[in-house]
């Protein structure tokens, strides 16, 4: 009681920010539930808001490891492969699972690989750990070409997106997949946001800071970089489910190669470390720019600017922005957001 | 057969003895037996000695701390100062020598069970969470009592409520303690520097140690600054009955503030009482002042 009377006297509701909040969340239901599904072209849903969604929860996940906890890490990839391909297995070889439950399990699977990948971070730090956790990524790769059991003996190591139903409903039509989609981002930032701002996400947060000094004041820095690791790779796991099923529909091994694991990296960066909304940012940057620049080359240069030539200036614009975003804007494009939200402010007040 | 394994198993166990021997130290462990057994005594070091290299930081050091003291440790540069107070939070691993922190005898003190040991420390150069709040920086001070896990929190369960309620009492506490209320919610990092040693101090403070270790508290600050902060740490002593060792360059302040000072020079414990009397010591004079006043214009008396 006391303590309830200490903290509405610390923090004295502010109504005005709380409408704010709730009129901003219920936006963002009515476009997701709403507006999309029955005005966005099927243009918009399978090839950009699909791998929106499933990039931003993977940079989400990646988020969490790298840039609250400080782990760097180079092999989101092969929990996004661990992920599919786990839940590929898990729906072929368990008759009548439901998707929820396929989902979690791909999960838990990305977790523990996650885990065992996540060992020399005990004794690793930044470069050298993020060298480590390549290991993850060519062992993923490897030993999900190598054995036939993971892809159910297909030839070429490729598998299909199983039927998607959730209580009867089927969601393979586009809107379907983007309606699981949405909801599966939806449902894990929700949680992920809830872990960040707890004493976990300032366990994250203190190792990343001061390890020594975490460890002296009682965090338990082996437990809590392990955690980070099953977390992270928990939540890359599904966003590999999102990706093999309601975007690509049909995947391999070498889908989930280093380029993706770099992509996430470069998302996170872009978008801003510790900062899930930098996530969204970052994917939805990532996503757009190839189409943005197909488009301006085909203005600017005709029929000069075929695919290579896109695919050469999307790297060359991509490297070009990771330097300037490392040296000018370090909390990337989240913290220019919030500096131009300022400005308006200020300029309209 | 037998016999030989018999034989092999005694000869082992009687290298082992032997290597005991060599490396204990009868006299030493029997102080530290008598000391460490006394209630009044919060910390006792027993010939601690450690090497770097070859260079020895620290050779043969004895210290012991009683409740509610504030001891000093005081040296020139290279003493061996923060080397003592790092052995003493497990950062470093002594050579030789034990440690006993109330009643519990280690050669080597486990850092990550120092804060349920009742240990908090500060570091010289700061060591803060540069990225959370400056309340958030003091909370992190009190996880060590921390229960719940991540799913109770995320879950918002009541054992994770009520842990997070008590916490932010207790941290308000020390944020009214310290005078900390108008920054409290400022990220920790764009605070200037003399503010950032307050909150470290914070920090150690709420865990309600027994011990508090503070390795150069005014090093850097102002002398105002350096005076606040010498009303803290002897506020914290008073009000909240907490043990002090302080790690002091700036005699100055020891000499008002402490009850009892060490001096260490070379690695070796050269002094050892009250300020007046270590004032006085012809050893201190000579290692001590001889050097330092040379060098940093700094007066002992």
């Amino acid at each position: 009681m006391a303590v309830q009377a200490l903290d509405a006297a610390r923090l004295p509701v502010d109504w005005a920010k709380l409408v704010q909040k709730l009129a901003l969340a219920t936006a963002l239901f009515v476009v997701a539930y709403g507006v999309v599904p029955a005005y966005a072209s099927g243009y918009l849903v399978e090839a950009i808001l699909l791998p929106f969604l499933a990039l931003s929860l993977a940079a989400v996940g990646l988020n969490l490891l790298t840039g609250y906890c400080g782990q760097l890490s180079l092999g989101s990839s092969a929990f996004m492969a661990v992920g599919a391909f786990g839940a590929y297995n898990f729906n072929l070889r368990v008759e009548g699972l439901p998707l929820a439950v396929t989902m979690i399990l791909a999960g838990i699977s990305a977790a523990g690989f996650g885990v065992v990948f996540g060992l020399p971070s005990l004794r690793l730090r930044g470069f050298y750990l993020a060298v480590s956790t390549l290991a993850a990524q060519f062992f993923g790769q490897w030993a999900l070409t190598k054995f036939g059991w993971f892809s159910n003996d297909n030839p070429s190591g490729v598998i299909s997106a199983p039927h998607l139903a959730v209580a009867g409903l089927s969601l393979d039509s586009a809107t379907g997949r983007y309606l699981l989609s949405v909801t599966t981002v939806m449902v894990l930032t929700a949680l992920v946001w809830r872990l960040v701002n707890s004493a976990t996400g300032r366990n994250f947060i203190a190792v990343r800071d001061n390890e020594t000094a975490a460890r002296v004041i009682g965090v338990p820095v082996l437990r809590t970089k392990l955690l980070a690791f099953a977390i992270s790779s928990f939540i890359i796991g599904i966003a590999g489910v999102l990706w093999a099923f309601t975007y690509l529909r049909t995947v391999e091994p070498a889908g989930f190669n280093l380029d993706r694991s770099f992509q996430i990296l470069f998302i996170i960066i872009i978008g801003g470390l510790a900062s899930i909304r930098g996530a969204f940012l970052g994917a939805a940057f990532i996503v757009v720019l190839p189409l943005f620049l197909s488009r301006l080359g085909a203005f600017l240069f005709g029929g000069l600017f075929d695919s290579g030539v896109l695919d050469m200036s999307q790297r060359i614009v991509l490297g070009a922005l990771i330097i300037i975003f490392l040296i000018a804007e370090p909390s990337g494009l989240s913290a220019l957001f919030d500096r131009l939200k300022r400005r308006i402010g200020s300029r309209s007040s | 057969m037998i016999g030989a394994s018999l034989g092999a198993a005694a000869y082992e166990r009687a290298s082992e003895i032997s290597a005991i021997l060599a490396v204990a130290n009868p006299v030493g462990d029997r102080r530290l037996a008598r000391l460490s057994s006394r209630p009044d005594v919060v910390l006792a070091l027993s010939g601690i000695g450690i090497s770097f290299g070859g260079v020895k930081a620290l050779s043969d050091v004895d210290l012991e701390v009683e409740v509610g003291e504030i001891r000093a440790v005081i040296g020139p540069n290279g003493a061996g100062k923060s080397s003592l107070i790092n052995i003493i939070s497990g950062l470093y691993h002594a050579d030789r020598g034990r440690i006993a922190i109330g009643g519990q005898s280690f050669s080597r003190v486990p850092a990550s069970r120092l804060a349920r040991l009742g240990v908090a420390r500060t570091f010289q150069n700061l060591a803060l969470f540069g990225g959370l709040s400056v309340r958030n920086n003091i909370a992190c001070g009190r996880v060590h009592t921390r229960r719940a896990s991540f799913v109770e929190h995320i879950a918002g369960l009541p054992r994770a409520r009520s842990e997070d309620a008590g916490i932010a009492e207790k941290t308000d506490q020390i944020v009214a303690f310290l005078h900390l209320e108008s920054v409290a919610d400022r990220l920790v990092a764009t605070l200037p520097y003399g503010l950032q040693k307050r909150v470290e101090l914070a920090r150690a403070l709420v865990a309600e140690p027994k011990l508090l270790l503070l390795d150069e508290p005014m090093a850097g600050l102002t002398a105002t600054e350096k005076a606040e902060m010498a009303g803290f740490v002897r506020a914290a002593r008073d009000r909240h009955g907490v043990t002090i060792i302080l790690i002091e360059h700036d005699i100055g302040v020891v000499m008002g503030l402490s009850d009892r000072v060490a001096v260490l020079d070379y690695g070796r414990k050269i002094a050892d009482g009250t300020p007046a009397e270590v004032r006085a010591d012809p050893a201190v004079i000579r290692a001590y002042i001889g050097t330092a006043e040379g060098e940093n214009g700094e007066d002992i008396r």
